[in-house]
């Protein structure tokens, strides 16, 4: 079973775990600056919403690689920058129409979410349950659970 | 590791920047954020200094922790000599703006001198820059923020800054950061603005590391895990730290129209029910709940005004969420001052976080200012027209915007209480220790609170100490001085790791020895983390008494000391300070006299302070 990521903004606190669990797992150093998970806030923080990289099935970012550095994982259905093959042209950073795949100057390449092999640091360290890792073909589940609740109390 | 090794200091004088390598050895002994920080404010100014004077010293500082995955990591303290208190100032914030300094590379920020002109301190990494202010000087700390991310063209910087009352020098002006968390007591504000420093912008890239990354990971996880599970977090997360204003109203500990009476009638307009209460219109007080960088708490609160209300009925600019009631604030605009009316309680916070001010110390001043009004010691002539009568709503959020805007009775009232009350000629009213407004608990049904109250070495200060549990228990002044002395040492620590103090409800100090240790160079058992925060307290307490206080500022207003509760758990108590100060001093390794003595400062590595 495939696993996708699935954020709910409603539960976000900004907190900014998922950015330090995020760069921990990458770069060995905490470091929200060189997190592939980014929260925004709006409205004096009235709305909190973590974005990050849904990894495409048709990815624009693999498909605009001039040098196919981005490979799909057959796991975790992640799309890979392979760093050794990337030769940091940016061209994915167009492609993508999310803007979730970026270019880190300290090491010449593009980074970009890669679900942490399956087992997403992001998800882990979210106190609210914002983000969980849910099987990719329902992650519509709980909130059609939460609709099928609400019919419950309602009058016959 | 988890220190930078960095200092950043700036000499506004001059127009000076320098990066220093951090003092390791200082590090070892007083931690980072507020103990390391006192020993630099120490080290680099005379204490006799005025606090708005150009050599007073103003120091940001991080913890070895802040920008880390431990919980509530996001803190940063403000430390130097306060112009409310003629002390020692120490104020911490959460919010985003501490960790965003420290990964920039700095563990303290130490700001020297006076620009002869207004400016903003812009620093991207070990890029920092000095620029001129123009723009932005007498103008609000919201529409400074949003200058500086548009001029600069960088959404991703944080900002601390100042109001125009920090510009003019209301004693109590704090600095805001990330739009409504603040440094808020003692005036750190006003110095800021004393030295023309309108703002520090800040983007870090350089990431924090710690000493020993596996263990780290797991400690940090377990210590997530407590705080979870823990009944006074979900309390804080669900109601905020409000909710104590329930506990205080019928404990009868909650001071109401300037400390006359312990209970108020409207707490349960302004309690945290009433914050989620859906009025006939639909309106509802509280949005969300909020947190500061790092923190798996959330007790922040996103409310709104409703836009049909007195405040902002013509002021559409006000018709956004941002920051909600406190028990702090609440108490503050509600019962010190008799007010029950939530939406003016929330525009009164509003207004603090936009012009830059502390609403404990503003709140207290304006319930003086209504028992001056109410005795007929200052009329309508004095206060630009406005009846200042306990109870009115309007009275309170005018007040709130004039003082904010350094405009007519504002001034009076940006004072202080202290100050305010002996132009007046009438001391008595003020109620303060060392010039610093009491918080929301009153120290006739808490006894040790009193007594935290009196020794707080930046004032009256509900947050430098916890007895809590024993003043719930028992309502004499016995057996207070140890759990008093005990906590200071504890929170003196725990305001110098860069978590937040909430973390304490479910974290004891092995919980602060593991997640340190892990990070840190060194072995931080319990005892060495206890005993750091007993060193920082004695620090703190020899630049007060370098710088002029004395024994006789540890003390309480006679109302808390002469005149008996009126009601609740307390009625018929006053203040057992008498009993307790001695056996504090005590305690301490003080003598009679509050002075520490040499054997004390000896064994805290203090010795070269001795009759300094």
């Amino acid at each position: 079973m495939q696993k996708s990521l699935l954020i709910d903004p409603e539960k976000c606190t900004s907190c900014l775990q998922c950015e330090l669990a995020c760069s921990f797992e990458n770069e060995g150093v905490f470091n929200p600056a060189k997190s592939r998970i980014k929260v925004f806030e709006f409205e004096h923080g009235r709305r909190a919403i973590p974005y990050t990289c849904t990894q495409c099935a048709e990815a624009w970012c693999m498909h605009a690689c001039p040098v196919e550095a981005i490979t799909k994982n057959a796991t975790t259905g992640a799309m890979e920058v392979q760093e050794d093959t990337c030769v940091g042209c940016k061209v994915c950073t167009i492609a993508c129409p999310f803007g979730t795949i970026n270019y880190n100057a300290d090491s010449g390449k593009v980074i970009k979410c890669d679900l942490c092999g399956g087992d997403p640091q992001c998800a882990e360290a979210c106190p609210t349950d914002a983000i969980t890792y849910v099987d990719t073909d329902w992650t519509g589940l709980e909130r059609m659970r939460e609709w099928a609740e609400k019919s419950i109390s309602r009058p016959a | 590791m988890a220190w930078q090794r960095k200092i950043l200091r700036v000499d506004l004088t001059k127009g000076n920047c320098e990066i220093e390598p951090l003092n390791m050895e200082w590090a070892f002994d007083y931690l980072g954020e507020r103990g390391l920080a006192t020993k630099y404010l120490w080290e680099n100014m005379d204490p006799k200094t005025d606090a708005m004077d150009p050599d007073n010293v103003l120091i940001f500082a991080t913890g070895p922790l802040t920008g880390t995955m431990s919980s509530t990591s996001g803190r940063y303290a403000v430390v130097t000599k306060g112009p409310l208190t003629n002390a020692i100032a120490c104020s911490n914030s959460g919010g985003k703006f501490g960790a965003e300094l420290k990964f920039a590379g700095y563990d303290l920020l130490i700001i020297q001198g006076k620009s002869p002109k207004p400016v903003y301190l812009h620093i991207l990494d070990d890029k920092v820059e000095i620029l001129p202010a123009d723009d932005i000087w007498g103008t609000t700390v919201w529409h400074t923020e949003e200058w500086l991310k548009a001029h600069h063209q960088n959404p991703q910087l944080k900002v601390a800054a100042i109001g125009v009352a920090g510009e003019k020098g209301v004693r109590y002006a704090c600095v805001v950061n990330d739009l409504h968390r603040a440094a808020g007591r003692s005036g750190v504000g006003a110095v800021m603005g004393s030295k023309n420093l309108k703002a520090v912008a800040v983007r870090g890239t350089v990431g924090v590391s710690v000493d020993d990354p596996k263990r780290f990971m797991k400690v940090v996880k377990a210590t997530h895990k407590l705080l979870a599970e823990s009944e006074g977090r979900k309390d804080l997360t669900e109601n905020g730290t409000n909710s104590m204003i329930d506990m205080m109203q019928e404990f009868g500990g909650l001071p109401t129209r300037n400390f006359n009476e312990v209970q108020f009638e409207g707490t349960e307009k302004i309690n945290p029910a009433a914050m989620k209460e859906i009025h006939p219109n639909g309106h509802r007080n509280l949005l969300t709940n909020k947190a500061c960088f790092g923190c798996t708490i959330a007790c922040g609160r996103i409310a709104h005004i409703d836009k049909d209300h007195f405040t902002i009925v013509n002021r559409p600019k006000y018709r956004h969420a941002s920051g909600g009631l406190e028990y702090e604030t609440a108490y503050a605009f509600g019962p010190v001052v008799g007010v029950d009316d939530i939406d003016a309680l929330t525009f009164a916070g509003y207004l603090m976080n936009e012009h830059g001010m502390d609403p404990i110390s503003f709140g207290a001043t304006l319930s003086a200012a209504m028992e001056l009004f109410e005795m007929g010691v200052i009329t309508l002539d004095d206060t630009d027209g406005v009846p200042l009568n306990f109870g009115n709503a309007e009275a309170l959020t005018i007040m709130a915007e004039k003082t904010g805007k350094y405009e007519g009775f504002g001034q009076v009232l940006g004072l202080g209480s202290r100050r305010m009350c002996e132009k007046y000629g009438h001391p008595e009213l003020s109620m303060t220790v060392k010039g610093q407004e009491f918080a929301g608990y009153d120290s006739r049904a808490l006894q040790g609170m009193g007594l935290g109250y009196a020794t707080g070495n930046r004032g009256a200060c509900h947050l430098k100490h916890d007895t809590f549990a024993e003043d719930m228990e028992d309502q004499t002044g016995k057996g207070k001085a140890k759990p008093c002395k005990e906590s200071q040492d504890k929170v003196s620590m725990v305001d110098s790791t860069g978590l937040c103090l909430f973390t304490t409800g479910s974290w004891g100090v092995e919980e602060f020895s593991d997640q340190i240790d892990a990070a840190c160079e060194g072995d931080w058992t319990s005892e060495r983390l206890i005993e750091t925060g007993e060193r920082i307290w004695n620090l703190e307490r020899q630049f007060n008494l370098a710088a002029g206080l004395t024994a006789a500022d540890d003390t309480l207003p006679k109302r808390l000391l002469e005149v008996p509760a009126p009601s609740g758990t307390a009625k018929g108590k006053v203040n057992e300070l008498d009993i307790m100060l001695p056996e504090y001093y005590e305690l301490r390794g003080w003598t009679p006299e509050g002075v520490p003595t040499k054997d004390t400062l000896e064994r805290l590595g203090l010795a070269a302070t001795h009759n300094a």
